[in-house]
């Protein structure tokens, strides 16, 4: 048996590292990884909560995060493919164009 | 057994998750991202979400990270360069999340009193339970989510194809 805290902790630490990684990597692609991570995060606490609740809207909620994330990486990627096109590289520093 | 699996698989998922931020070649992050994906859905399995673990390797482990791997080999993504612009995110980055992963561990394991256990084989509802929820409860929402994917598989396509006229 295993308390409930340490899965929603463990969701916390998985949700921080990807923020993390969100925050210093500098591949476009890595970066996009690790937006996937922290919704992995989040996934797994909706299911420790289904499962602490007894209801199993939070499996359901999961599904659907699952097939957003899935329609978010098709379209991100076709970003990242036109981006590559017209800058010729996938380091976000070198994508300035609206800074201030 | 059970708090010696959950052990091992938590750690794998970290483990994997901060090879991931370790890792300059997109590959190699890309791997530890199945890894992590993979941990969870044993841990899943824990929790006894037997449709969201499978769903979790079909989807998530298959087809989504196929689709990045694609990316990376079509694009040809070398190495990452490492810039030292923020000498802020340098210093104080650390620091700053350890102390957010306490504060969010310690609010946690006061707002979840220690006898809340997750039990082996003392689960809510199994795949037919979903279905049947999914089905009737949910049912605009799947249908307006197919409608989602659609226009995200022309997007997709638009997005992505070489202009040519």
């Amino acid at each position: 048996m295993v308390p409930l805290s340490y899965y929603l902790i463990l969701s916390a630490i998985l949700f921080g590292l990807g923020t993390a990684g969100f925050l210093f990597k500098r591949n476009i692609v890595t970066i996009f990884m690790s937006v996937e991570l922290m919704l992995n995060a989040v996934n797994l606490t909706f299911v420790a909560l289904s499962y602490h609740f007894r209801q199993l809207d939070g499996q359901i909620f999961v599904f659907f995060v699952m097939v957003v994330a899935a329609a978010e990486a098709a379209v991100g990627l076709a970003i990242i493919i036109a981006v590559f096109r017209n800058r010729g590289s996938l380091n976000v520093d070198q994508m300035d164009l609206m800074k201030f | 057994m059970y708090p010696l699996f959950f052990f091992v698989f938590a750690t794998a998922a970290v483990g994997f998750a901060i090879n991931l931020l370790v890792q300059r070649h997109p590959i190699h992050s890309a791997l530890s991202l199945i890894g992590v994906m993979a941990s969870l859905a044993s841990l899943y399995l824990m929790l006894g979400a037997e449709f969201i673990a499978a769903v979790q390797v079909i989807v998530y482990a298959g087809a989504i990270m196929v689709l990045f791997v694609f990316v990376i080999m079509l694009l040809n993504a070398g190495e990452e360069e490492r810039t030292d612009r923020s000498r802020l995110a340098k210093y104080l980055g650390m620091p700053l999340f350890l102390v957010f992963l306490v504060t969010l561990a310690t609010i946690l394991s006061r707002q979840f009193s220690p006898n809340s256990m997750v039990q082996f084989g003392d689960f809510p509802g199994h795949t037919a339970d979903i279905g049947r929820r999914l089905f009737q409860n949910f049912l605009l929402p799947f249908e307006v989510v197919s409608i989602l994917i659609l226009i995200a598989i022309v997007g997709a396509v638009v997005l992505a194809r070489k202009e040519t006229y």
